[in-house]
């Protein structure tokens, strides 16, 4: 909660609270937090001396077991099919099983394949964020009547009031962080003196690496740490608003209010009045709107709203969620009029990559696309088809810092190679005999040639995003170089480049250099469509962008369809305003994970590893297996738009010719 | 002109431009449609603070296609002002930048149903209609005759291509009427497959998507409907 824009307006919402109530008293738990110090500062509004920590001792460890497999591991993928039998068993040997996963298709799947392998009939049931609330409160009371036999499950039961007498939890894929582990596994087993039981299935080599890093962390209690949190402008925006609308303020007031909150501790005063003025009218340095305050100074000096206008559009905009444009999943009824139950919801995208007909995977069940019905997609069960398309994209978490410290000193420190599996203990060996194991600290980087193509890959552990783009700024620098780079393909664990040239000769030192955080990154977000969609849920959150107008809720499509316009006139107008600063400071924090590239290219400024190589290494096996995956985007839009074009304009041509015959 | 697609349309060659204008080499007439100037401000007075930049994106882009095909005309094909007082909420630079651009062509201003009166601070000939050889110029669709130009529909397409959804303005023409995409900043869109183009079109338009660097001839195999209702009003 505290790392996130809820955690933003809460911090603001108590420092009014104690404002109001100075004997305010608030309690805070947490079972993940390495360091509580900053959990005291945001508890007490900046006052940390006036608040005590309790720190619960003893209970008994848990015990997390590696699933292990001396026969085969799979090279790449997430979703350790090879294991499920080993699952279904656990599962029968326990009362109550919650089996987490990362995604909610591998939910789906995972769901689907236990139930295939489910001849005792246990009752194993399903739950994810997508799926409908009444569904899964179901499903819910039928835990706490002690109903089920197993959960599979997403993070939507990570958190929360505990269902049922839970005795065993599997984790099917990488935990990607200790403190996340420490909590699916806080899940079983509440008594203090009775470990917790845990089962973690990797799905492919590195995520046996993760999860032996993993086990030992919390075996020794080890939690990741987390950076403190700079409080979004945008936020601060919206509480202004409500301040406001509150009563008259003082602005020197306020901002020492708000600047008692932990996350806006380090605010200026210059950022407070430019957010201010934001919430006036605009903040822009074009002051046409002057006329149109909504915030206004009165003789007192005292800021107040100048109607109740202003004060219902608040209201009806408050909070830091931003859903993201859904779409009713719905069973066809007998007859149009009368359409049957709500399954869920899905991403609009999705959707739209559908024609009548498609099958997918959803609700544990195999539906056929039939057609939309307003906001309603409306679906036949297709039990007997094979689902053509049956995942969407989950949550990605990133592996943390401190488990990817953990995973480069195993590989580098040769004794802990005996604990590992068979496998792995050859995988390794054989990397260090055709290629090098890098030291903890260095970056190995491989050049080879591959079927016509070069490869360049390089293994920093620093997770999907911080290694996307990295690649992607590193093909910007190859393109220039002349080397052709042709695409890119990231994992958790190494990322590689591919192109027509061979990268072998490049001075590595300036590939990596730092100042690829520059203009490079600067022009490639100008196109992104990931850093429009951030700038929406800014806007969003700042109350720029209406979510719902009385009496009317806009439909997604319509917010994010507008915020685009805005976002590409402001961008041009005026690149230093508020929101767009905003919008980065969200990018660089989520899609981008600049904070974790930065740290990567610092640590392992010349400490660059070459190894010029004549055939695929085993290390990067796993990367290769995925490389048709990902291209160059950028231009690819336009590219995809061209090629379509062309299409028509030959097929018209054809018959065209045909005619003339 | 590689930018720009060519529309044969009732015998005439028009060339589409990216930024959603037409030229008619033939007359050296630019025509573009819905600017909306001043519906940033129009927001505003409602206390909804979009960027103040719409109105100078949309002269500038102008500015830009006036360099470029160096037109003698000009025709604005109506719903230039987004309501009664967008004149009078002009920033002055904005104001001496379309008073220099009107000033240096024949300038025509079609009214539409935003702004059903001529201007007051800006020259121009003002008219209802106009036909210029076989081409018929109105804000909204009006007659049967072939050969109609006109806006107000805002046309857009969401185009499926290889799973993702694009969404663009775009030109839309079946062979008696084409329908240009909305030219101001800031105005919104109208499915293609929504029912009002059904009484526009008698058979299915030719639909020509606008790209960062071209127009696109689309197949409406590649359509794909809008998902959230409400949708958008036309013209809106």
């Amino acid at each position: 909660m505290v790392g996130s824009k809820r955690g933003d307006l809460l911090a603001l919402g108590l420092a009014r609270l104690r404002k109001l109530a100075p004997s305010l008293r608030a309690t805070g738990l947490s079972a993940t937090v390495p360091d509580p110090a900053p959990l005291l500062r945001y508890l007490s509004s900046g006052a940390p001396d006036a608040a005590e920590l309790i720190r619960a001792v003893g209970g008994a460890r848990p015990v997390v077991r590696v699933h292990h497999s001396d026969s085969r591991i799979p090279w790449s993928g997430h979703s350790a099919r090879h294991a499920f039998g080993e699952v279904y068993e656990a599962i029968r040997g326990a009362r109550l099983t919650l089996v987490f996963v990362n995604t909610r298709s591998q939910a789906e799947l995972t769901f689907q394949a236990l139930w295939s392998l489910n001849e005792d009939g246990l009752p194993i049931a399903l739950h994810h964020g997508s799926l409908d609330v009444e569904r899964r409160r179901k499903v819910e009371a039928a835990m706490t009547r002690g109903e089920l036999r197993a959960v599979v499950c997403t993070s939507t039961l990570d958190l929360g009031i505990d269902w049922g007498d839970v005795d065993l939890v599997i984790q099917m894929g990488a935990p990607k962080g200790a403190s996340r582990l420490t909590q699916r596994i806080g899940r079983a087993n509440h008594r203090m003196d009775e470990p917790s039981l845990a089962l973690l299935i990797p799905g492919n080599r590195f995520e046996v690496l993760e999860c032996l890093a993993a086990r030992d962390a919390v075996e020794e209690g080890a939690l990741d740490g987390e950076l403190e949190r700079q409080g979004a402008l945008d936020v601060l925006a919206q509480h202004i608003l409500g301040m406001a609308c509150a009563g008259p303020f003082a602005p020197a007031d306020l901002f020492a209010e708000v600047t008692a909150a932990a996350p806006y501790a380090g605010l200026s005063r210059d950022s407070f009045d430019r957010a201010l003025e934001f919430v006036a009218c605009g903040g822009y340095a074009l002051r046409t709107y002057d006329r149109f305050r909504r915030v206004v100074k009165g003789p007192d000096g005292l800021y107040r709203v100048r109607n109740a206008a202003a004060a219902q559009q608040y209201r009806m905009n408050v909070g830091t969620i931003v859903e993201a444009p859904a779409v009713n999943v719905r069973l066809a009824g007998k007859t149009a009029l009368r359409p049957g139950r709500k399954l869920g919801t899905l991403e609009e995208w999705f959707i739209d990559g559908l024609v009548p007909g498609d099958t997918f995977l959803f609700a544990g069940e195999i539906l056929r696309f039939e057609t939309m019905a307003g906001n309603d997609a409306l679906v036949t069960r297709a039990p007997t088809e094979q689902p053509k398309i049956p995942t969407w994209n989950g949550a990605k978490f990133p592996l943390t810092t401190y488990l990817a410290d953990r995973v480069r000193r195993m590989i580098a420190d040769r004794r802990s190679w005996s604990s590992m599996p068979l496998p792995l203990r050859e995988w390794l060996g054989l990397q260090a005999e055709v290629s090098e194991i890098p030291a903890p600290d260095e970056l190995l980087v491989e050049t080879f040639p591959y079927t016509n193509r070069f490869f360049l890959v390089c293994y920093p552990f620093d997770g999907r995003l911080a290694h996307q783009t990295l690649g992607m700024l590193l093909t910007r620098r190859l393109e220039r170089l002349g080397l052709q780079p042709l695409g890119f393909t990231p994992t958790e664990y190494s990322l590689s480049v591919w192109g027509r040239r061979d990268m072998g000769a490049v001075d590595l030192d300036a590939l990596f250099d730092e100042d690829m955080l520059g203009d490079d990154l600067e022009s490639w977000l100008q196109e992104s469509v990931l850093m429009k969609r951030t700038f929406r849920d800014c806007a969003v959150i700042a109350g720029l962008v209406e979510r719902r107008h009385p009496g009317q809720r806009k439909s997604g499509r319509q917010v994010s369809f507008s915020a685009d316009l805005i976002y590409e006139v402001l961008r041009e107008h005026e690149p230093d305003h508020l929101l767009l600063k905003a919008a980065w400071r969200d990018a660089a924090g989520g899609f981008l994970d600049l904070a974790r590239l930065s740290a990567l290219l610092a640590r392992v400024k010349g400490r660059m590893r070459h190894a010029a190589l004549d055939r695929v290494s085993p290390l990067a096996v796993p990367v290769m297996l995925e490389i048709n995956r990902t291209t160059i985007v950028g231009e690819a839009q336009e590219a995809m738009l061209r090629e379509a074009s062309q299409a028509v304009i030959e097929e018209g041509m054809r018959r065209e010719r045909l005619r003339h015959h | 002109m590689s930018d720009c697609a060519t529309i044969d349309f009732c015998g005439e060659k028009l060339l589409a431009h990216p930024m959603g204008a037409l030229f008619w080499p033939a007359r050296e007439v630019l025509i573009v449609a819905d600017l909306h100037f001043e519906k940033g401000s129009s927001f505003a007075s409602r206390g909804v603070f979009l960027p103040p930049y719409d109105t100078r994106t949309t002269l500038k882009r102008l500015s830009a296609l006036s360099r470029r095909f160096k037109p003698r005309t000009v025709i604005s094909l109506g719903d230039a002002f987004h309501d009664r007082d967008a004149e009078a909420r002009f920033d002055l630079e904005d104001s001496a930048l379309l008073t220099s651009l009107i000033g240096a062509h024949r300038w025509i201003w079609v009214l539409g149903n935003h702004d059903a009166h001529p201007p007051g601070a800006f020259p121009g000939e003002p008219c209802a209609e106009l036909t210029l050889g076989a081409l018929r110029f109105r804000h909204a669709p009006g007659g049967d005759e072939p050969g109609e130009l006109c806006g107000h529909f805002h046309p857009c397409a969401r185009i499926r291509i290889e799973g993702g959804v694009q969404r663009r303005r775009c030109f839309a023409s079946d062979d008696a009427r084409l329908v240009l995409p909305a030219f101001g900043a800031y105005a919104g869109g109208l499915n293609i497959l929504d029912d009002a183009f059904g009484r526009v079109f008698s058979a299915r338009p030719n639909v020509w998507a606008l790209g960062a660097g071209g127009v696109y001839l689309i197949s409406d195999r590649l359509f794909v409907p809008e998902a959230g209702a409400p949708r958008l009003r036309a013209g809106a």
